[in-house]
């Protein structure tokens, strides 16, 4: 017999979605496990770079006293580029460098172990270099716990958290998660580079403490996707997230388009000096809401990017605030199915409900046609060259020459792209129609 | 497609220079197994492309042969493998692995 161990709730995974579950069963008094594969929490985890902190208002309150934040984000630049030209939408607002903020840059091996000291402060035990190998079943199929790797020791409980993240095994292994389809999934590519702080400050015009999300389109030559560039506080985060199958198919290496970006034109300078610190890859479950799996069985929820939740919406790009949404949301269910001695499916189905009434699910399905138009063949390849055509036809000074009027340089620019003005239109209004 | 000609898209990082900046804490046991028979009728070989370690090369008798030991641990290989049975891929053991300090 394997040595086992009960609670009443074990969580895998001590990333946002893990510790923010384990944070709420602590709190409710319930004895809960985190289990974490890697050496700390955090240690297997990448992020394209802002964690967006409303989420955490109710979790910790004033939260930005004692985070491990890298900046505060109060600059944001959507960004169309070519080889050649580039073409920036910028904002700037005091309102977000200010409590109680809106976006901060930070690095996941410092906010997942902030996250997760919160659990163990409520009571949470946390065990670290665990792997949780596989799901414990009761002779009628229900999920009792989890088989570790600490020679095939058990943690029981009767309801199980999976927050094991992209490749979720136990969401596999449950039969909620059916197949691993690669067109639903993004790789990211990261390097992080050291830069002095004075050099940030001056290079993306911000003070100390203020920082940049720049998200860039039209920089991963035909392979769907983007890429971005982060502010941290002596060093920036930069990289691209690329379609599974068609970089399969590309022949491109990955790394090869992060070196292509910091070679751009327009991002070179801001790097000028830069020493590479990390690199690192990771997948991002980019679906969305047509993509998830069925997030409760019996004994068992699942949260965070092994429920999918990461929102890749082309003009939102969040993940960690969902995570922590799902998670919290989660341990919350889980407690009600405790007190109520219920934790069937049945039992544990407030979960859905819950993150259909918030911001989890409630955007999820409101944005569910974003990541096809955001990844289509005109979006990702036709577009940036033609706004960017646009731009340069309107100003460029063509004297003698009269100027053209903007319908006819947009029909120029249109046709150069094989861009008709009716998809234009069409695109336009389907866009409107998602994001609006 | 390469790169526009002319103009040196690369940043003067090798390949290797890249992956000695990561925290590899590398176990006995191999976390990654790979039927190379069933690879020898794969026509694509999407793993040698995509995956962001490098870490499968094609053999001259159409095989492939792999390593573990740099792995980012990010599911790519299987996910874009389409040929049923070729990639058996788990976690490695508990602490073990590649470790990120600045995700």
């Amino acid at each position: 017999m394997p040595d086992i161990a009960s609670f009443d709730a074990v969580v895998v995974g001590a990333g946002p979605a893990g510790s923010a579950a384990a944070l709420a069963l602590a709190r409710a008094g319930r004895s809960v496990v985190l289990v974490e594969r890697g050496p700390f929490p955090g240690s297997k985890n990448v992020y394209g770079g802002v964690v967006y902190g409303r989420v955490l208002d109710d979790i910790v309150p004033e939260w930005w006293l004692e985070v491990p934040v890298e900046r505060w984000v109060v600059r944001r630049s959507t960004v169309m580029m070519t080889g050649t030209q580039s073409l920036s939408v910028d904002f700037r607002t005091d309102a977000w460098g200010e409590a109680p903020y809106n976006g901060m840059t930070t690095l996941r091996s410092h906010f997942d172990a902030w996250l997760a000291g919160k659990a163990t402060g409520a009571g949470a035990r946390l065990l670290t270099s665990t792997v949780a190998t596989g799901l414990v079943r009761d002779g009628s199929g229900r999920v009792v716990g989890v088989r570790t790797d600490r020679d095939g020791a058990e943690l029981h409980a009767p309801v199980v958290i999976a927050c094991d993240g992209v490749n979720s095994f136990l969401a596999k292994e449950a039969g909620l998660l059916p197949r691993a389809e690669a067109s639903h999934h993004t790789l990211g590519v990261k390097e992080v580079l050291d830069l002095p702080p004075g050099a940030v400050n001056e290079r993306f015009s911000v003070q100390d403490h203020e920082g940049v999300d720049m998200e860039i389109l039209g920089c991963t030559r035909d392979i769907p996707g983007g890429g971005f560039l982060y502010t941290n506080a002596g060093s920036v985060s930069i990289g691209v997230v690329l379609s599974l199958p068609q970089l399969a198919a590309s022949g491109v290496r990955p790394e090869e388009l992060v070196a292509d970006l910091k070679a751009h034109p327009s991002i070179a300078p801001l790097l000028r000096g830069s020493t590479l610190r990390e690199y690192a890859a990771h997948l991002i479950p980019e679906g969305g809401y047509d993509t998830m799996p069925t997030l409760a069985t019996d004994g068992l929820l699942v949260a965070g990017d092994a429920g999918a939740m990461t929102l890749a919406a082309g003009l939102w790009l969040e993940g960690v605030n969902f995570a922590i949404g799902s998670g919290h949301a989660a341990g919350r269910a889980a407690d009600r199915a405790l007190s109520a001695g219920d934790c069937s499916a049945r039992g544990l189905a407030s979960y859905r409900a819950d993150l259909e009434s918030q911001f989890v699910l409630a955007d999820h399905k409101r944005l569910r046609k974003a990541p096809s138009l955001v990844l289509s063949d005109r979006v990702q390849r036709r577009y940036p060259g033609l706004l960017c055509d646009l731009a340069e036809g309107m100003f460029t000074v063509t004297n003698p020459t009269p100027k053209a009027g903007g319908l006819k340089v947009t029909r120029q620019a249109a046709a150069r792209h094989g861009v008709s003005l009716r998809q234009l239109v069409g695109d336009s209004l389907r866009g409107l129609r998602i994001f609006g | 497609m390469s790169a526009p000609p002319g103009r040196n898209r690369w940043d003067g990082i090798s390949f290797e220079e890249r992956m000695a900046t990561v925290d590899f804490r590398v176990g006995a046991r191999a976390h990654i197994a790979v039927d190379t028979d069933v690879c020898r009728s794969c026509t694509t070989k999407a793993c040698v492309t995509a995956c962001p370690a490098n870490l499968f090369a094609p053999t001259a008798d159409g095989g492939i042969l792999f390593n573990y030991e740099e792995c980012f641990e990010c599911g790519t290989c299987y996910m874009v493998c389409n040929e049923e049975g070729a990639l058996t891929w788990t976690y490695p053991d508990g602490g073990q692995g590649v470790v990120f300090h600045h995700g």
